[in-house]
């Protein structure tokens, strides 16, 4: 069903509203027992007054701040090195039909393999600080980043590149004026995906197996049964998506102008 | 004695792809400063020859001579203006416009300054800021116009630039490029399947055959006095009489067209 746009304010009163309810639910669950049972049972589902409390303390004492910062910096990194090599790879592959042909199999291979069992072979190689999340990360930024800017370059409208042409382009005018931005254009396009896998890498390595960061804290709670602690970890990491979501959604608005749909939400 | 060579000689060019003789054996002159349209039906290999002309396809057989010299690569002296959109579309309309001398190293700011020149000749002087999806099919067109006159090339390509344009912005456009033909004349070779529009814009009507084998069957002077309005010429007597002595030799091949599509 489409018809007017609803106003803002609505908007947020019913997104709140669903919140509302589910914490709710949650909280009479957990703490008013019905026909004397409690059907959301404490020990497994903590209630949302301890987790709020567990959240607060968390930033009170400024533990916080130490894994959150460990997280950001993973991800930037994965986020950064997998674009680059996403980026590189992409263009040879493009403008090198041989050797796009020979890798072909390689490449689809390595990225259908869940990239999670590579894991213990990066702590191995590289330890259990920061640098084996981040070539976790980097392993599922590269292939969304690789495929899109490889795409991007092989599906230039062939007008465009024939008018660049006689315009008296040459190659390395061409990179620059065409065949990057709509390379570009594409990665850019993918930039939610790929910022997201990048949290994915890093938080699923930091669980694995580290010392620091929000997999680590809520892998630590989980090992003490701490169900308050793993939720807490949850909402700060769901709060720190949202924050980083709409941080590239701002970049992308920038980036993206000149595009049809850039004007609204993709 | 020295004569001018023309501007584009295409001397006995056949295009093939695999066994497919889309155009046969061709001969077509344009002098400098000459305006010739080409009109045939769909399929006729209109395009083709023009791509010929500007170095982007090569012929099988013949040659193609450029003010003299044969082309060998890309015809770096003419513009091409296409049919389809061919602005780059992360560019605005006052870059998309610069780059063409950008690409000749004129330093960005000269650049920019001529652009906004040009920009005012085609009359989007407003539009400067906006990038191609924000302008309508009529005004990508103008932008497209500029972006190839301002590398002032002495040959202009045109495949039916205004083909995808509705019949009114066509004859505005139409219009718009006789005048800027008219300040600076060039060689044009025009790629039309509308016979008003050869007839109105043109020096000479070449009419091609129907495909496969196609080739020009038509050499028509168009004796209108210069200069003309696009519009106005349509309502003149001799414009009617050219129309049809042209259309009964086109009308056949038309109709042949349609009945080996159908």
């Amino acid at each position: 069903m489409s018809g007017a746009p609803i106003s803002r304010p609505k908007l947020l009163a019913l997104q709140v509203l669903v919140a509302a309810a589910i914490i709710g639910i949650w909280h009479i669950g957990s703490t008013v027992p019905i026909f004397g049972v409690h059907f959301l049972p404490k020990f497994f589902f903590s209630t949302p007054g301890d987790v709020a409390a567990r959240v607060v303390k968390l930033f009170a004492t400024g533990t916080i701040w130490k894994h959150l910062w460990i997280t950001l910096s993973e991800t930037i990194l994965a986020f950064v090195i997998g674009s680059v090599g996403g980026v590189l790879f992409g263009f040879w592959f493009a403008r090198r039909p041989l050797v796009a042909a020979v890798f072909d199999p390689y490449v689809k291979m390595a990225n259908a393999l869940p990239r999670v069992v590579l894991a213990p072979i990066f702590m191995l190689w590289l330890g259990l600080g920061i640098w084996s999340k981040v070539a976790l990360g980097v392993t599922l930024v590269f292939f969304i980043v690789f495929f899109n800017v490889y795409q991007g370059v092989k599906e230039v409208s062939p007008v465009v590149l024939a008018n660049a042409r006689m315009l008296g382009m040459n190659e390395r005018r061409l990179f620059r004026h065409v065949y990057w931005p709509s390379a570009l254009s594409w990665m850019f396009s993918s930039l939610h995906t790929s910022v997201g896998f990048a949290l994915v890498g890093a938080v699923v390595g930091e669980y694995l197996g580290s010392a620091a960061g929000l997999g680590y804290l809520i892998h630590e709670a989980e090992g003490v049964f701490d169900v308050t602690g793993v939720f807490a970890g949850m909402v700060i990491l769901a709060a720190f998506v949202l924050l980083v979501d709409a941080a590239v959604t701002r970049i992308e608005r920038r980036l993206l102008v000149w595009r049809p749909e850039a004007g609204g939400r993709g | 004695m020295t004569v001018t060579p023309p501007a584009v000689a295409l001397d006995g060019i056949s295009i093939a792809y695999g066994d497919f003789v889309a155009v046969a054996p061709t001969m077509l002159h344009v002098a400098e400063g000459e305006f010739v349209a080409i009109v045939g039906p769909t399929g006729c290999g209109k395009s083709t020859l023009l791509n010929a002309a500007a170095g982007l396809l090569a012929p099988a057989a013949g040659t193609v001579t450029i003010r003299g010299r044969r082309l060998a690569g890309l015809n770096g002296e003419a513009g091409y203006l296409f049919q389809q959109d061919a602005l780059m579309p992360w560019k605005t309309a006052l870059d998309n416009v610069a780059i063409g001398l950008e690409v000749a190293d004129v330093p960005r700011a000269e650049a920019l300054a001529r652009a906004r020149d040009w920009l005012a000749r085609v009359g989007l002087a407003a539009f400067a800021d906006r990038y191609p999806h924000q302008l309508s099919g009529g005004q990508r067109k103008r932008v497209g116009l500029a972006q190839v006159l301002i590398r002032n090339p002495k040959i202009l390509l045109m495949d039916e630039p205004f083909g995808p344009l509705d019949a009114q912005t066509r004859l505005i456009m139409g219009g718009l490029l006789l005048d800027l033909w008219a300040a600076e004349r060039k060689a044009v070779l025009f790629v039309t399947h509308d016979l008003e529009e050869a007839i109105a814009l043109a020096d000479r009507v070449v009419i091609m055959s129907s495909g496969p084998s196609a080739t020009i069957i038509g050499d028509h002077a168009i004796d209108l006095p210069r200069p003309r309005d696009a519009m106005d010429v349509r309502l003149d007597a001799r414009f009617h009489e050219l129309h049809h002595e042209i259309w009964g030799q086109l009308r056949g091949e038309v109709l042949k067209a349609y009945g080996s599509a159908a």
